[in-house]
């Protein structure tokens, strides 16, 4: 395989490659019909930008199948498995929370990933929406549903912190303000959950992080596993 | 038959004039207990068959071969769960409600469609699927836009639409491995092999044997008849499946000219009864998973509920809020 490239569209389309897989294996399982259409909602728009960021990198089937663990750029938090639909919709707060203003400020400034923001911005905010509609909903809806997902707002916490790491090739982006940001979002939108912000280190060499540098989880690996198997049994064919 | 009571039959005489004149019947419309109670099997049948049709093709999502195919699978899902809603929301015009006719689906009083107990082996099931499936749901549910009942006629109409396209796309996919490597060539040839009896399967029992057909006939529920409809379907694929340069698995298949249909060999009618009393292949495991979700997904349905019950007054967020917009 050709050496990797550098540009930063390989991690963003990696985040949103990896997070559109594993909202696709929701897919026939979710709570009520209206999230079967949401969820593949979802999946698919991040599949959208996945495909033209990785587009930008070189050939999408090549880079979405053919790269091992180690060079995949994504960030931790997308991989870590789908758990109950509380951790699903936690993990899509974070995430949609940090892409938006991520987007937002990449729509405004001039790189090649602009044109790409300005329309991924207007599908993120939906994205955002929807998590934050559901954080709502089960943190002040039943003792259960609040445990729930408080549980998960708390097991995922540790994979937030990296959100904030600089990308290669994002020179402009100033990510503390961002990150003070996503910080003042989500504590406003726990607090009408009637949910705590969770405490303890979000970054730091013992928690999570390296994604971007290629160290990932170990359920990655397996996901990997699933998805390139077919592409990879038969080499050079065309689907 | 129901008997009719003197004040009713002012009605009645207008139902028949309605159905008579191609008219549609609307939900406020009186209608006979028997046509409500039979549309309510059928579009409940059919939105089930959405529902658990969706199984069979999410199987193969996570492996999709190319991020191309796996948008289009993707999209593909989930319109099936977009035409269950509208197919529940115009069951529910009669008087029943989404919740009722799920619990019947998880406890077996209702059923959906035989084809969907078949597991999908390889890739290529996924076109079989498309081309196959979904045609033949299309050659049944095309005269369903002109069925006399309004709600249920104008769902199949956009549920057409999407189909049309899904099976397009279920062709496309074929014709690519058809023409490429030889191992995709054989997983192409292989899922058409496995998939055509039952295909053929989904137009239900022998006229002779089918238990609703007459009656649904004169209501204009149905236009043609189970035989009809599946000699329709043959006709149509036996030259597509020679332009994908596919063999369909009948050694009967010959063209008649004197009726001017291809003939094709007798069906397993056996088969298709154990399919549908629960031994097919895939059938605990279908219902099995549809049930775990239900159950699985029982506490955020009822953490929604007791939100909605804490904010009366929450505003639905504009476009977006389909949990609450679907209340």
């Amino acid at each position: 395989m050709t050496p990797h490239p550098t540009t930063p569209a390989l991690p963003l389309g990696d985040d949103a490659l990896i997070l559109s897989h594993r909202l696709g294996e929701w897919a026939g399982n979710a709570p009520v019909l209206e999230e079967e259409v949401a969820l593949a909602n979802i999946a698919l728009d991040l599949l959208g930008q996945a495909r033209i960021l990785l587009s930008l990198a070189g050939d999408e089937d090549e880079l979405a199948y053919l790269r091992e663990e180690r060079h995949f750029r994504n960030v931790q938090l997308v991989e870590q498995p789908n758990g109950d639909f509380a951790h699903t919709i936690a993990r899509q707060l974070y995430f949609s929370t940090y892409q938006e203003l991520l987007y937002d400020h990449l729509a405004t400034t001039d790189t090649p990933l602009t044109p790409l923001a300005g329309k991924a911005v207007k599908e993120t905010a939906y994205h955002r929406d929807h998590a934050t509609q559901w954080t709502l909903r089960l943190g002040d809806g039943t003792d259960e549903s609040h445990t729930r997902m408080q549980r998960a707002l708390d097991a995922l916490w540790r994979f937030t912190g990296e959100l904030f790491d600089p990308v290669d090739g994002l020179d402009d982006v100033p990510w503390q303000t961002l990150r003070d940001e996503w910080t003042t979002r989500i504590t406003s939108t726990l607090e009408r959950a009637t949910l705590t912000v969770p405490e303890g280190p979000r970054h730091g060499a013992w928690t999570a992080g390296g994604g971007r540098q290629g160290l990932h989880t170990e359920p990655f690996g397996r996901l990997l596993a699933e998805m390139q198997h077919l592409h990879r049994s038969h080499p050079g064919a065309t689907w | 038959m129901t008997t009719i009571a003197p004040e009713d039959t002012g009605q009645e005489a207008l139902f028949d004039a309605t159905i008579a004149a191609d008219e549609r019947i609307e939900p406020r419309d009186w209608m006979p207990d028997d046509y409500r109670a039979s549309l309510v099997r059928q579009i409940a049948q059919h939105a089930h068959s959405e529902i658990i049709g969706m199984q069979p093709e999410a199987n193969w999502i996570t492996r999709a071969p190319s991020l191309r195919r796996k948008a289009i699978l993707m999209a593909k899902v989930q319109d099936e769960a977009g035409h269950g809603l509208y197919l529940y929301s115009a069951a529910e015009t009669l008087g029943t409600g989404r919740d009722e006719l799920l619990d019947k689906l998880h406890t077996g009083r209702q059923k959906y469609s035989s084809i969907f107990n078949y597991p999908t082996l390889t890739w290529a099931d996924v076109g079989a699927i498309g081309w196959l499936v979904d045609g033949a749901a299309i050659t049944n549910q095309v005269p369903l836009c002109r069925c006399s009942y309004g709600p249920y006629a104008r769902a199949m109409v956009r549920i057409c639409k999407e189909e049309s396209f899904h099976q397009r796309q279920g062709y496309e996919l074929l014709l690519t491995l058809s023409r490429g490597t030889e191992a995709q060539h054989a997983m192409a040839q292989d899922a058409i092999d496995r998939w055509w009896w039952p295909s053929l399967m989904m137009f239900g029992p022998p006229d002779d044997e089918s238990a609703h057909s007459a009656q649904s006939m004169a209501w204009k529920i149905k236009r043609h008849s189970n035989d009809e409809l599946r000699q329709r379907f043959v006709d149509i694929c036996v030259p597509q499946a020679e332009t994908l340069g596919l063999t369909l698995p009948d050694p009967d298949l010959r063209w008649n000219e004197e009726r001017g249909h291809w003939d094709f060999g007798p069906i397993d009618w056996t088969e298709f009864r154990e399919v549908l009393k629960g031994n097919g292949p895939c059938n605990d495991e279908r219902i099995g998973r549809r049930r775990r979700a239900h159950q699985e997904g029982a506490w955020v349905r009822e953490a929604a509920a007791a939100h909605a019950a804490k904010h009366p007054a929450h505003p639905p967020h504009a476009g977006t809020d389909q949990e609450e917009a679907a209340r």
